[in-house]
């Protein structure tokens, strides 16, 4: 976790919210630091974690998490952690026709089909143990990313749908929380990712945008995070709060700063 | 990533390096290599595979493009596991040159080749592998012109090295080298010997067509899933994924589609906009992806990208792509005559490259990249600073006339 971004979101381990919906969004780069920044401070916060992983390896993720300070095999083998591999898996569920649905059944199908096998997956994983054992605080959903569930032949509806019932078996019932990456194409040009976009910035407590900059690619300033606090519960009832960072990627860390004031130019 | 994964290799697998699905015991016993390869198979046998070099970054496994230039440009090379899309240009002439780079980097390697292609017979196709350059007294000069780190007495030692290597080549195998990323002569073709001691497999689509149809019906078009069948045959007989418990492999499948998306495969997202079966293409190169992750293998694909109408496709192409090269060639274009322009056949743009096991990834700053294709060399060179002299120019004649 980026102890930076945790000063900007207010939010330490200790003191995690719960039932809130995060959205992460990124346009234009590659947002992908804000999954790592998430995955290793809900590990560091004593949560249990269901991560659906359909864009990279578990090795990689588990490299990065090591240089943020959380090991994923540990992790995963003391069951805090429960790892869908999307793209090891999608090569069993193509070729070999699985005995049980699998969570990723939809690979298989013909026509557009539905999230049900994951939602029944992820609420298997995250239903609250009963047999006595390490209490974790709270059950946490991460889904990277949903961007390309619609490239896998899924509906906007079909994933708006799958969160929705992740929201109510998630957020609601277990008081967990969600966090999930989706990618903006920015030009309007994918109507079915505008769907999402919207339909889940409507329902999402917390919004991270991670932008390009406007002025093109700069070596040290990365890009521009837009941080927007909602209430969706209420809609109209109060204004709801936004920041505007700007940040650079280092090896280990993030740093971030306010407009202009990148250290490169100070 | 294959290579790098944190493999458990306690039961004693020391051939294969691959993380496979069943040895997830980690051991106590890490060792302490290079900071970010974090598994006990030694490094050492990372390097042991004839034409891959861990990068340096990151310790992660990669393989030569065939062109040093881009090597240089994706951050050292290709890594294995991943996919280089190229997006080609417009009449699919620098595109497929650096796609017979990559497989021909691969026979002097001694990888093996996958060659799948809808318009040409594979076996064509490699017979038309560009010479690669052993002199060495032409490749000292290239050195110094593309800034190359090599100092001149490994340069001469290499040429002992070369020449002694030489002398088995006619009785058995490829041209075994120690080199990452070799220049070729693009007006010469790669000898018969080479080709014919290579292991290679090709896959020409209307070869397949009259096989017969498979059971379940898929979203995928039928020769995106031929196709996916026959790669994950060949790497699973030929042990790239390591589960294969008679073959361990240690060598590298190289596999080169060629104008994936094109009419010739038998899909539509180049010939309309809303297509039926959109999704057939992203859903290939999502198992694909999820092919390669698990296996010794890097993949290039040549793609039509400017035949595809729908442009929302592409961005999806290029997010389910690891990288992401365009061509633009200045042929036929309003910039074949532009004087800024004139040493050059075309513009290259990266236009993404890979973070992997890492937050951050190696980026050159300049944008600007320009190629030449010379007889011998492949270039790619910076053009803004010649459009600078230019200007100069310019204002010196404005002050003589007035």
């Amino acid at each position: 976790m980026f102890p930076e971004l945790n000063n900007l979101l207010n939010i330490t381990p200790d003191r995690a919210e719960q039932g809130k919906l995060t959205l992460l969004c990124d346009a234009k780069t590659d947002g992908s630091f804000l999954v790592h920044h998430f995955l290793s401070f809900y590990l560091k916060a004593n949560c249990k974690v269901c991560f659906v992983a359909l864009i990279q390896s578990f090795s990689h993720y588990n490299i990065v998490g090591q240089k943020l300070g959380v090991s994923l095999t540990a992790a995963r083998e003391c069951g805090q952690l429960v790892f869908l591999e999307g793209l090891k898996s999608s090569v069993d569920v193509f070729f070999r026709a699985q005995a049980e649905p699998h969570p990723l059944q939809f690979l298989r199908e013909a026509d557009a089909g539905n999230l049900q096998p994951l939602y029944e997956f992820v609420r298997e994983t995250l239903k609250p143990m009963d047999d006595g054992q390490a209490a974790w605080r709270c059950p946490v959903l991460l889904v990277d990313d949903l961007s390309v569930l619609l490239s896998l032949g899924l509906g906007a509806v079909a994933v708006l749908d799958f969160i929705h019932y992740c929201r109510v078996a998630v957020c609601w019932e277990r008081k967990g929380n969600i966090v999930a990456l989706a990618h903006d194409s920015g030009d309007g040009e994918d109507k079915e990712n505008d769907i999402l976009l919207n339909g889940l910035s409507h329902q999402s407590h917390l919004i991270l945008r991670a932008e390009g900059l406007a002025t093109g690619f700069c070596r040290d300033v990365h890009g521009q995070l837009r941080i927007l606090w909602r209430t969706p519960s209420q809609p109209t009832a109060q204004r709801d709060g936004s920041l505007t960072y700007q940040y650079k990627i280092q090896d280990k860390s993030v740093s971030f700063f306010a407009k202009g004031m990148s250290p490169a130019v100070l | 990533m294959a290579a790098v994964a944190t493999c458990g290799t306690g039961a004693g697998s020391t051939g294969s390096i691959v993380a496979t699905t069943s040895k997830n015991n980690v051991t106590s016993f890490q060792r302490k290599g290079p900071r970010a390869s974090g598994t006990d198979s030694g490094c050492s046998r990372l390097v042991s595979i004839a034409g891959t070099r861990p990068s340096v970054r990151n310790g992660q496994l990669l393989v030569s493009t065939g062109l040093p230039a881009l090597d240089q440009l994706l951050g050292g090379g290709l890594a294995v596991g991943t996919v280089l899309l190229i997006e080609e240009d417009k009449y699919n002439i620098y595109s497929s040159l650096l796609f017979k780079y990559f497989l021909a980097e691969g026979i002097i390697n001694g990888h093996t080749l996958l060659v799948a292609s809808a318009k040409e017979d594979p076996a064509d196709i490699l017979q038309e592998l560009p010479a690669p350059l052993l002199d060495d007294n032409y490749k000292k000069d290239l050195d110094e012109d593309i800034c190359n780190h090599q100092t001149p007495d490994s340069n001469i030692k290499m040429k002992i090295a070369w020449r002694y290597q030489l002398l088995p080549k006619m009785e058995s195998g490829p041209v075994s080298s120690s080199r990452f990323g070799h220049y070729y002569d693009a007006s010469k073709r790669m000898p018969r010997e080479l080709i014919e001691t290579s292991k290679w497999h090709g896959f020409f689509f209307p070869e397949k067509l009259s096989s017969t149809l498979n059971k379940e019906p898929c979203s995928l078009t039928h020769g995106y899933r031929r196709l996916l069948q026959f790669i994950q045959k060949v790497i699973y007989e030929e042990g790239f994924d390591g589960s294969n418990p008679q073959k361990k492999q240690k060598n590298i499948l190289r596999i080169g589609i060629q104008n994936l998306g094109s009419p010739l495969w038998g899909d539509d997202i180049c010939c309309t906009e809303n297509c039926d079966n959109s999704h057939s293409l992203t859903k290939f190169l999502y198992v694909l992806r999820g092919l390669l992750r698990t296996s010794l293998s890097a993949c290039i694909i040549t793609m039509p990208a400017h035949l595809i109408q729908n442009r929302a496709i592409i961005a999806r192409i290029t997010n389910l792509s690891d990288t992401v090269v365009g061509l633009e060639s200045f042929i036929g274009s309003e910039r074949e005559t532009n004087p800024l322009y004139k040493d050059y056949h075309g513009l290259i743009h990266i236009r993404q490259i890979p973070r992997l096991n890492n937050l951050i990834y190696d980026v050159s700053d300049v944008k600007d990249l320009a190629f030449k294709l010379k007889r011998k060399l492949f270039t790619i060179e910076i053009h803004t600073q010649k459009k600078f002299n230019l200007c100069i120019e310019e204002k010196n004649v404005d002050y003589n006339t007035s």
